[in-house]
């Protein structure tokens, strides 16, 4: 019966009521911002990507995961360090690199020992936990979620990513109860949140010398899980492209021979 | 596919053949050569949409079956990889999941159509009710098949729909249960759900088949409601509604494409980007757009069991329809009072939508503020309001309508209509059309 309570309780739309603090409805409406990839001819910018890898890898990926994606991803056409004399993401220096910098339980062996060994980019991205409660114990209770979807499996999308990386650090209202191990944070639905604030001035030192201000750091990194959410965007923007200007011709044929059909009859 | 024969085979090859099995006689006079009154508009396209929709969902689905996992643990995984790694997956999934949108967003253009020109009257009523059984087995593909990718949403709706069965006395838990295969939705429930959501795309096929049957026998009703009458009145099929349907469908796929292309998850929700998870309840669980009308009659009622049966209810009152509409007359062209309440009642179907997709307590109209918060009507009671209409426009307006309304002057006939002569007082629509 709990189980119906809880289902009639959430489709009468109470549930928010039931929920801390802040009502979801009450939380702040993402800040507006300009991204390279909006728009139906927009494209990632890879720099941004470059950079926002660099984030994750070095900030986000101690929490945080990126399931369902491969190192190759990176080198892939749309991805990060995509290079056209690599059509192959396997073969790509740079993402071989990258991937050699990690550190790959593999196996078993012919003796039946695991090993460990340097990653190949057909690796897949390591997870930063060995299991939900191992990552629920370091974090307070709460589980840091994937982040290969989140920018598609939040309503407010990159501009929501991007605001709660920078929304910390106002002024706690008075009815907001923030206890230990928790932060507030007013784009957050319900206002508090178990992620630690983490963006600071200079956290890491760009390798393509941009300065890295936490406004740098929020929009790059937000644009590569973008990205992660959708590698194939812009060949689906491109593709989009050729098929409704396909379409239309056909369309003006077709209808020149309408045209031309029902001129011989009175209708 | 009924009455006269028009098909004359041309060569050796075809007259064997329809001596044997008279195939392309079947096709030449049901797509050829069969009789269609010359005055169809755009609306008239929409079946010939649909049929393109219902061939696009069951090419997209057979390919993707190839590649989905229907397993609790691994089902939302590869519905990812289909969208990552297989080549075009994700031009797959995208023409799959919006497909169903544009199927929905065809289906109810077309009824509507049926609504106004009265096309579910004498001797059409057979062609409607088959429409209302194709219209309830979409509507169950669709539910089952938004299940599959086991997001959020996916479970929390099967959770909300299949609990409906558990408001009905005695056999309610029992038939949850049986539904379920188990216990809760679990792994039994999405294995039945894909079993049954890969089966129904080709019942509805069969059906569609009755249905154009049901339709040849007396052939297309039209925008006046008048009957054919003579050749005059028609056109072959071949080549002046193929050519008209088909610049409506390439028009129509482009409306397709656009959501394919440029806005892939606008009709979707985020929260079944999250994978299925039976502790975490979302903050609203809401259905898919073209699910709305009916959740929000649903929740209109204060006891669970009232709301099902007044979803339920809804849809039953299709059937019959033909037998509420006491009017003479078909098409609403030439019924003034009809038309405008046929206009709320497609206003009132689309509020019932937004009420669907807001919180049943969020206010519709301000009317003052109690303590710092709005007060006013609230969506519940504008969900009741319209869900009253919905019940009257069936059960009270339509029935009482045909003996109150006067009609307007009918043309005496299609081609008179066409061709501007004066209209007539006679009326035909009366009479039922002569088996053609
Ligand atoms: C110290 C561990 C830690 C690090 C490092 C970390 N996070 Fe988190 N993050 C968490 C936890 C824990 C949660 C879950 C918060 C909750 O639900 O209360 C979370 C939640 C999130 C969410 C989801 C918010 C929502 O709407 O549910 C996003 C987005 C996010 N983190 C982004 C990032 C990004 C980007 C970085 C790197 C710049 C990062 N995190 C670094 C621990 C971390
Ligand atoms: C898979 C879904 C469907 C397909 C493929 C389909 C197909 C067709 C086709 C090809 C026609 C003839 C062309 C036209 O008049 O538009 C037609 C007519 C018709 N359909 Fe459907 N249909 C479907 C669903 C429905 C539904 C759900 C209803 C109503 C509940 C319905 C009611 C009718 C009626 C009443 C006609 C005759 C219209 C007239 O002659 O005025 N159909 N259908």
């Amino acid at each position: 019966m709990n189980m119906l309570n809880r289902l009639l309780i959430a489709v009468a739309g109470a549930a928010a009521l039931a929920g801390p603090a802040l009502a979801a409805e009450e939380a702040h409406a993402p800040e507006p911002h300009t991204w390279a990839f909006e728009g139906p001819f927009g494209q990632y910018d890879k720099q941004a990507l470059q950079r926002g890898f660099q984030v994750y890898q070095q900030v986000c990926s101690v929490c945080h995961a990126l399931d369902f994606m491969s190192l190759r991803n990176l080198g892939e056409e749309g991805g990060p360090f995509y290079d056209p004399e690599y059509p192959n993401p396997n073969d790509n220096p740079i993402v071989r690199a990258i991937a050699a910098e990690y550190m790959i339980t593999d196996g078993p062996d012919e003796f039946g020992e695991m090993f460990e060994r340097a990653g190949r980019p057909a690796d897949d991205f390591p997870h930063p936990y060995p299991n939900e409660r191992a990552a629920s114990a370091a974090n307070g209770g709460a589980i840091p979620p994937n982040l290969s979807l989140i920018v598609k499996a939040r309503s407010g999308g990159a501009e929501y990513i991007r605001s709660l990386l920078l929304g910390y650090g106002e002024e706690v209202p008075e009815d907001v109860n923030v206890r230990p191990g928790q932060y507030y944070n007013p784009y957050f639905p319900g206002g508090v949140l178990a992620m630690p604030p983490q963006l600071y001035e200079g956290l890491v030192e760009y390798a393509d010398g941009t300065e890295a201000t936490p406004e740098q750091m929020a929009h790059d990194v937000t644009a590569f899980l973008a990205w992660a959410s959708e590698p194939h965007m812009e060949a689906r923007k491109s593709m989009g492209f050729m098929v409704l200007i396909y379409l239309f011709i056909v369309c003006v044929l077709v209808w020149l021979a309408y045209r031309q059909v029902w001129s011989r009859v009175q209708h | 596919m009924s009455g006269h024969s028009t098909y004359e085979p041309k060569t050796g090859i075809e007259r064997w053949l329809d001596e044997r099995l008279p195939i392309v006689r079947l096709g030449y006079d049901s797509f050829i050569g069969f009789p269609t009154p010359r005055n169809l508009n755009y609306w008239y396209t929409f079946g010939g949409i649909l049929t393109v929709c219902l061939m696009i969902q069951i090419l997209s689905g057979v390919v993707l079956a190839m590649h989905y996992v229907a397993h609790v643990d691994y089902a939302f995984a590869s519905v990812e990889r289909i969208d990552r790694d297989v080549n075009f997956g994700w031009l797959l999934r995208s023409i799959h999941a919006n497909g169903a949108s544009m199927f929905f967003l065809a289906v109810y253009i077309h009824m509507f159509r049926g609504l106004y020109y009265g096309s579910y009257k004498a001797p059409r009523e057979m062609l409607w009710i088959l429409g209302v059984v194709i219209y309830l087995l979409m509507m169950a593909a669709a539910f089952m098949g938004y299940v599959l990718p086991w997001g959020q949403m996916s479970y929390w709706g099967a959770m909300v729909i299949t609990n409906l069965f558990g408001a009905l006395p005695i056999v309610g838990g029992p038939i949850t249960e049986w539904l379920w295969g188990g216990f809760s939705v679990g792994n039994e429930t999405l294995n039945r759900f894909f079993s049954l959501h890969y089966l129904i795309p080709f019942l509805i096929a069969g059906v569609v088949g009755l249905h154009i049957w049901a339709l040849h026998v007396p052939g297309n009703n039209n925008p006046t409601g008048i009957s054919v009458k003579t050749s005059n009145d028609t056109l072959p099929f071949h080549p002046y509604y193929t050519v008209k349907d088909g610049f409506a469908i390439l028009l129509f796929l482009m409306i397709f494409a656009f959501f394919v292309f440029y806005a892939p998850d606008v009709l979707g929700h985020a929260d079944n980007y999250i994978e299925a998870n039976p502790l975490v309840t979302p903050a609203h669980i809401v259905p898919e757009w073209y699910l709305l009308p009916f959740y929000a009659i649903l929740r209109a009622v204060p006891s669970k069991l009232g709301g099902v049966i007044l979803m339920f209810g809804a849809i039953a009152v299709l059937f019959v329809l033909p037998w509420l509409d006491t009017s003479k007359v078909r098409s609403m062209r030439y019924r003034p009072l009809a038309r405008w309440f046929f206009l709320f009642f497609v206003i009132g179907g689309l509020g019932l939508g937004w009420c669907g997709a807001k919180n049943p307590d969020d206010i519709f109209l301000a009317l003052g503020s109690h303590d710092g918060h709005a007060t006013g009507i609230t969506f519940l009671w504008l969900a009741r309001v319209l869900t009253v209409y919905y019940f009257a426009y069936f059960l009270v307006i339509l029935p009482i309508l045909g003996f109150v309304e006067k009609p307007k002057p009918r043309p005496a006939s299609i081609e008179d209509s066409v061709l501007g002569a004066k209209a007539g007082p006679q009326d035909s629509a009366a009479k039922p059309a002569p088996a053609e």
